[in-house]
This record gives C-alpha cells, structure tokens and sequence, in this order.
C-alpha cells in the first residue's frame, strides 16, 4: 500500500494531531510528544500501533502531539490519516 | 534642703543600685520644621545600603511575601542585588513564588540561594526543582504553618524584604496607596505582618515613598528599619492571573453550581455563617451561585474570610456578608475595598488568619470552606502541590489549614483534566489530610466522607447525585485508563510540613 | 426509544473531541454530535470517524444520541449514514428536508446498512425543516416514515429562505413553528424548536423558550450548556399541575385493580387526552426532580 504524507487532527485539548509519512526503514516509528507522557505514553503508543496494524500499515513513520486524547479520539485521528495517506476510504463510495 | 542639688547624693545612690547612668544635662534641640525633618529619615537608603546596613551575611535567611502574585518585581530584584554584591548560601523564605521568578534558577546555580521555604511554586523554577536543581530540599508550609514557624522560630528570618505600595519615610507601610502618585496596589500585607514582626531587620520597598504618617497602614514603623524606594514594586494588573481567573468553562460553572447546592443543603448555610474559597475557577465561583441562595432565604454570613475576590467584596457592599477578613486580596477590586473600606473590610496576618497556634485565628471560626485540589484519593486526601507528572505546580495556600479548622470543607474538581484522573487511588503528594475534608464535588457526581453519614443523608434527600469515592475513581479510569506508574528517582527536592509543624510528606526527584 | 422526554438537544461539533466526550455531564435529554454545518468540507472525513469512533467507545450514561448527518446528495451524505449506523447510533437528523421522499430515501439507506448488521428497524429518524417548502410539506415529512422521531425547525435556513431576518420577537418564524406543532402532532411524534445562539442574553433566550412551550414544542435545540438549566426551568411543571396529575395517574391505578373501563378524578370521567397530559406532567416533574418516584407511590 503506498502511503503518502498526510496528516489529521488538531493541537486542541481532547485531540491529538498524527502525521503520516512513509517509513524510512521497516516497521511502525512513533515520535510522541504528549501532555500526558508520563502517565500514557505507552497507552497512547500501543493504540496508535493497533490501529495501523488493523488498517494493514506496518512500515509508516508517525509524528503525534497528543493534547489528553482519549483512546477512541486517537484511534479515529489514526485512522482518518491513513485514509489521506492512502486516498482509501473505511466506508463504502 | 530639698533641691535638684541637695539631692544629687541621694541620685547617685539610687542609680549605682539599679546600675543605671546618672542623667547629665545637654545635647541641643532640632528646631528644623518637621515636614523638612522627615525628607532626611535616617531610614531612607538606597538598597544597596540597606543591605549593607542590615548586617546580612552568606547563610543567612533572607524573606518576601508574594501579594503581587505574578505581577512581583521584589524579590527577584533584590536576589540580582543581592548576587552583585557577592551574597553566597542564602535561605529564601518567601509566602510563596510564582511563574515570574523563573530567574531564581540562576542564581540558584551560581549559589546565591542554596534554601527555599514557600508556599508553593509554578512553571520553569518549579519544573528545575522538581528535577533535582537545588541540594538542599524545598520546605512547603500552608500560610497558617508559615505564620506558626515565624512565631515559634523554625523560620527564623533574618532579613526582611517587603514591597509595599505605600510607605512613608519612617516606615509605616501599606497595601495600597492614597496618594496622587500611586503606581501599584495589592490589598492586603496579611503574608508580610508575621515577617516584619518577626525578621531581624525589615526593609521596606516602596514605589510611593508618601507624608508621614501613612495611615491606617499594614505595617508599622515601630517593625521597620529601613525604607527603600524603587520605580516598581509591583505590577498590579497580575495579582489575578494564574491561579485566580473568573472562568466561563461550562464545566467550572456545573461544578460550581453542585458546590453551592451541597453548601446550600448542609446544614451550615444558616444566618450568621462565616466562609472562604480558595484559587481556582469553580471554587471562586462558587460565593456567585450562593448569592441567589441567601437573598431567596434571607439569610447573611458573619464573614468571609482568607483571598478576598471582587464576588466577596460585591455580596459584602449588598449587606449579604457582614465583613471581610483579608489575609490576601484576589484582585484589584478586593484591593480597593481593603483601602475604601476599613470598618468592613479587615486586613489579617498570616498568623491571625489560619495558625494552628493562634487560638483566636479567623479559620477557627470558619464554617464553609471550598476549596480546589490537584487530586483527591480514595481515602480524601487532597494534593494541591504536586502534579500528576510528578512535577511541583501549585501552592499550599491555606488549604489544611482552613479544611482542618472549618466545620465543612469542600473541595471543588473535575474528575478529569484532560486525561488524566483527579480522583485516583493515592495522592502523589499528601496535603491536606482527608480527615480533615469532608465532599468532594466532582463535575461527575459528589462523594461525602464516610465519616459524615448524616451529611451525606442531608445531600442525597436534597437530590444531589451522591456516590462513593470509590466509583468516582473508577469512573475516571475508565474513562482515561490506568495511569502508569510515575518514575520518580531517589533525591529528596522538597518536604512538606503539616500545620503543626511535623513532616508530613517528601517529593521526590523527578527522572523523565 | 420513540417516546421520551426531549426538553433539550444539544449540538456538538462532530469534529471537537475535548467537547465530545463528555458532554453527557451536563443532562442534555439528546446530544446531537453534527456533521454538516459546523464541520468543514475538508475535515468531513475526519469527523465522521471521530463521531463513529466516540458512539462506538463513550458510555453516554443514558443521554439520547442523534447524529446531524449531510444530505444524501452530498459526497458525505451516505457515507455518514453507514458509519452511524455501524455505529449503532439512535437517531440520524436529515438536514433540510423538504420532502417525504427524502426520508425514505434515507430509509433505505438505513435499512441497507441494518440488514447487514442484522438489527433492522434500529435506528430512528428526525427531520430539520429548513425552507418554506419544508414547512408546506410538513406533514408528509412526519408521517414518511414509521421511524419518524421528531421533526425539528431550523430558522436560520429558514428565514432566509423566506427573504426576511430573525427578530428577537420571532413573528418571522410564527407560521413554522406552529404548523410544525400541529404536523408533529397530528402524527404522534415530537417537535423541537430551533437554537438560540446570543448566549449574553438569557433573558430573552427565556422568553423565546416560554414561548415554544406555549406553542406546544416538546424541546429546544441548545448549543451551550448554560441554556439547558433555562429550559429546564421552563418546563417544571407548576405545584397544582403536578397535584392535579398524581390524583388523575392515582385514579387510573384504582380503576385499573377494579378492572373498570371508566376513570374518574373528583366525580369527572377522565378522557384519554387528559391522561396523557397528566402523564407528560409527571414525566416533567420527574426529569426536575422536583418529584421522586417514591411520590408517585
């Protein structure tokens, strides 16, 4: 699947922004800068990888600002950003 | 045989018994006309001077107060002075700090200040602290415990330096100035009284140095010895930024509106009641939503009492509340009260305000408080200093103090900030002891200590949502997850004092 | 659930997360999460998968959740429908409906999805009524479909379609909303009225609700929190309506146990339509809490 750089969400509080770019090596590359590190850094890591893996992406670098995203806000940012990466829609056309 | 001269012998006699000198005849009289006399008081020097004349040496303690809030231009100006002329190893013992003293990280690095003791602290300062910048340990105390360290000398200040608005040439200084050629204002001195009664030496800095006398003022000359005029003590249009903002958040205001109709159904809401709210956007609103509640019952407070804000000063100049007590105004308006008003608007020290050794401090006879909390945990302990992160971010204030000596305590929170929970299983720092708090308003539901059943009784027949703490907690995990662990390393940055003076906690070193 | 009470509809941006997740904490009747008008033609995308992702994750405690979805004959239109769908959401509001057969239109629509999903038949329908030609076929849109929850005026659409401008007074919007009572009515499902959106000046946000409410709508659409104590507040039904209504709900339990046909309140035979209102009153009274369950017992 090529993958183009896209990006989607906002820097608000509640949201997370993801951009989307191909990967310069294998695998899935998470660069996160979250206003809440400390306590979800890995909640919101693991999210974000589960999504692409479901969406079939696995070699993407991803660059996230999280502002205090709940997991179904991130999931959708993620989804929403490969779908502009790769100009393939989830619902039906 | 009885004249001055016969009775020398006799004087002599007498004077040899007490040890005292013989009274001699002499010396002249200054005959200057007075309003001349006072422009040359011995006590008016430059800062540099006063320092000098005040005998401070490296180690000692030097203190400030923080009624200028964001807007203080004191204490990190005298720091600079103090590091120009060589000042080594001091103790910093101010009421608090705020964001605007990010300054002090240098000279902490260059060991001019190797102590602080503070209410609290904010923003770079506090993030550098919380990562290990200083060797010795932050000392916290409430302004109550502050005021009872003075008194009892755990905090023994050496030197005090205090900015004041207003102060005449003999020393007698206040929170606000009636001159023409006033430049700043910040109310209420409550935080500097326990300072300049206590410190050593005490100089003041003012940018209205005014005729003598300067009254009614805060701070007597009787304290005073040295006068210091500068262009700025303080920027007055800050004194409400930060902590203190009238918010317009949908959620303030529901959490608000809760707080005033578990207040309005406690049992306490009755004529002659006396209150407090402390920082934050719900607490302070809430007094805005109790207002409706006393015109509909008749009913008016005693006083109100602690950071007084302009919805205080408005229901006290509606005859709703009988008089304000003022350890700190919260904004300009509670500022000019203080000035305008002295028979109903009455100005405190730290000490009378809310120490556990002050039998007659105003907290004791306090019914209703609300208050605002970083985290609350499972068992009510409250933590208002320390973030979820790990990282110091707020001030003690008066929080245990007023919670432990009121007859309600309640505290104000949203379940979440943004992610992260409010309500959680233990407090990352213990503040205010849940035995002395007793609801917890959350924009989620209320939770009343177990210890108060009857309250809770009251509450749930009033139709308030009422839940276990416990649900609150679990709520907000399911909403946010589980927070991870905080990794934390083994340095001790700061420590913090219950009101009566024992440690009651540690904060440990950040590690990122 | 076609009945319940709607005293308030809140609008949310589909594309505001922070407002989203958690706007239940205020007691809004319905939460309507929108994807037409308040989101840009770019971020169409996104904030579909953002609503989908919120309904499918958040427990909304309760609160009714109806979707504002673009019409069907947008490029977003059938894609928000299967997305809600798949979501499970309660109700999809079509935007601008002007005719009946736009809403079996996106009946079908809905079905197609259903069917798949195997839950036919779960997913209700409101209407917003928009133009001059929406109000005329009022009636036909209420009645297009057994789904039909509600019908909805929205006047800024409206009044410019009319050619005139909104008044604090609304005597621009005086035919509309009546002839909107009277279809909804007619065909037994709700009305709501349309937003207020000057949230300084509440006094006149009250009377434009104490008007509604006279008018017969069951609710308002609301776009703050602070709008929903007001209209709450409007609805209370008064001390004696309340008294009035227990005793007629207390005589419809004594002739239900007697087994009798007949119920009667202070020697009157009660018809069917004061039952409802008296019903409709306890329900009120109910949702203020200024009655419990236990009053009623």
């Amino acid at each position: 699947m090529e993958i183009k750089n896209a990006v989607a969400g906002t820097l608000e509080s509640g949201d997370i922004m993801v951009q989307i770019a191909p990967a310069n090596s294998e695998g899935i590359h998470i660069d996160l800068d979250s206003s809440v590190a400390a306590q979800f850094g890995g909640q919101i890591r693991k999210v974000i990888t589960e999504t692409l893996e479901g969406l079939n992406v696995h070699d993407v670098d991803i660059k996230a600002t999280d502002k205090g995203a709940l997991d179904c806000t991130i999931r959708a940012r993620v989804t929403a950003a490969v779908v502009r990466a790769t100009g393939k829609d989830v619902w039906s056309d | 045989m009885n004249s001055l001269k016969d009775r020398a012998a006799a004087i002599a006699a007498e004077a040899a018994r007490l040890g005292k000198p013989v009274y001699k005849e002499g010396g002249s009289k200054d005959t200057t006309f007075r309003a001349e006399l006072e422009k040359v008081s011995p006590k008016v020097v430059t800062l540099e001077e006063a320092i000098r004349k005040t005998g401070l040496k490296d180690g000692m303690t030097i203190s400030f107060h923080h009624h200028f809030r964001g807007g203080d231009k004191v204490i990190n100006m005298v720091v600079a002075k103090l590091a120009e002329m060589g000042f080594k190893n001091l103790t910093l013992a101010s009421s608090s700090l705020a964001g605007v003293h990010s300054p002090l990280i240098e000279y902490i690095k260059q060991g001019v200040i190797t102590g602080i003791s503070t209410s609290g602290m904010r923003d770079a300062l506090a993030d550098a602290i919380s990562h290990g910048l200083m060797e010795k340990p932050v000392e916290f105390r409430s302004h109550g415990g502050r005021g009872s360290a003075i008194m009892n000398g755990d905090i023994h200040i050496d030197v005090a330096f205090l900015g004041a608005p207003s102060c005449d040439p003999l020393g007698n200084a206040a929170g606000y100035s009636r001159s023409e050629n006033a430049k700043s204002i910040c109310g209420s001195l409550g935080y500097a009284i326990p300072d300049a009664h206590y410190a050593d030496k005490v100089v003041i800095l003012t940018d209205d140095l005014v005729d003598y006398p300067n009254t009614p003022c805060a701070i007597s000359e009787h304290d005073v010895d040295y006068v210091v005029v500068v262009d700025s003590v303080g920027d007055s249009s800050k004194i409400s930024a930060g902590a203190i903002r009238d918010s317009k958040s949908p959620r303030d205001i529901l959490i608000a509106q809760t707080a005033a109709k578990v207040i309005e159904n406690s049992g306490y809401f009755r004529d002659g009641f006396s209150m407090q709210t402390g920082t934050g956007g719900a607490s302070l609103q809430v007094v805005k939503y109790l207002r409706q509640g006393m015109i509909d019952r008749g009913i008016k407070a005693s006083y109100a009492l602690g950071g007084i804000t302009a919805h205080m000063v408005k229901l006290h100049e509606e005859g709703l509340i009988g008089k304000l007590i003022d350890v700190q105004s919260f904004d300009k308006v509670a500022a000019e009260s203080l000035k305008n008003d002295p028979l109903g608007h009455k100005e405190v020290a730290a000490y009378e305000y809310a120490s556990a050794d002050e039998p007659g401090s105003a907290t004791h006879y306090l019914d209703i408080v609300v208050l605002s909390a970083l985290e609350v945990d499972v068992n009510f302990n409250v933590n208002v200093l320390v973030g979820s992160d790990g990282v110091i971010r707020g001030a003690i204030g008066g929080h245990p103090d007023t919670a432990a000596d009121s007859a309600l305590s309640v505290i104000v929170c949203p379940l979440l900030r943004g992610r992260i929970p409010c309500v959680v299983d233990e407090v990352t720092t213990l503040i205010t002891p849940g035995n002395t708090v007793d609801v917890v308003v959350t924009d989620f539901g209320v939770a009343v200590n177990p210890r108060r059943p009857e309250l809770a009784e009251k509450l749930k027949a009033a139709g308030l949502n009422v839940v276990d703490i416990h649900d609150l907690r679990n709520r907000a995990f399911g909403i946010a997850g589980t927070p991870e662990p905080l990794k934390f390393g083994n340095k001790v940055v700061g420590i913090v004092y219950n009101r009566e003076g024992s440690v009651q906690d540690v904060i440990y070193n950040v590690v990122d | 659930m076609k009945d319940r009470l709607r005293r308030t509809m809140m609008f949310i941006p589909g594309n505001n997360p922070g407002m989203m997740q958690d706007a239940y904490i205020y007691k809004p009747d319905s939460i309507m999460l929108d994807l037409e008008d308040s989101v840009t033609m770019a971020e169409k995308d996104a904030a579909r998968l953002l609503v989908y992702n919120a309904l499918k994750t958040i427990d909304y405690q309760g609160v009714e959740m109806v979707v504002r979805i673009n019409p069907l004959n947008t490029p977003y239109g059938k894609k928000d429908v299967e997305a809600v769908v798949k979501a499970g959401v309660e109700v999809i509001r079509m935007p601008k409906t002007e005719t009946a057969d736009e809403v079996r239109e996106l009946e079908a629509e809905i079905i197609k999805w259903e069917t798949e999903l195997g839950c036919v038949g779960r997913t209700l329908i409101m209407a917003a009524i928009e133009s001059a030609q929406g109000v005329i076929n009022a009636y036909e849109i209420a009645t297009a479909s057994d789904r039909m929850m509600g019908i909805a005026l929205g006047a800024e659409d409206y009044s410019a379609n009319l050619k005139t401008n909104r008044t604090p007074g609304g005597a621009e919007l005086l035919l509309a909303r009546e002839t909107i009572v009277v279809a909804a009515r007619a065909a037994g499902i709700a009305c709501f009225d349309t937003v207020f959106s000057n949230l300084d000046d509440m006094d006149t946000f009250r009377a434009e609700v104490e008007l509604i409410k006279t008018l017969g709508f069951d609710g308002k659409s609301i776009i703050n929190p602070k709008q929903i104590p007001v209209v709450n507040e409007v609805f209370v039904p008064t001390e004696k309506q309340i008294e009035k209504s227990k005793g007629i709900i207390a005589a419809i339990r004594e002739a239900e146990k007697n087994h009798s046909g007949v119920i009667s309140y202070k020697g009157k035979m009660v018809d069917r339509p004061v039952v409802l209102r008296a019903q409709r009153t306890i329900d009120l009274a109910l949702a203020a809490g200024v009655i419990t369950k236990e009053d009623l017992q």
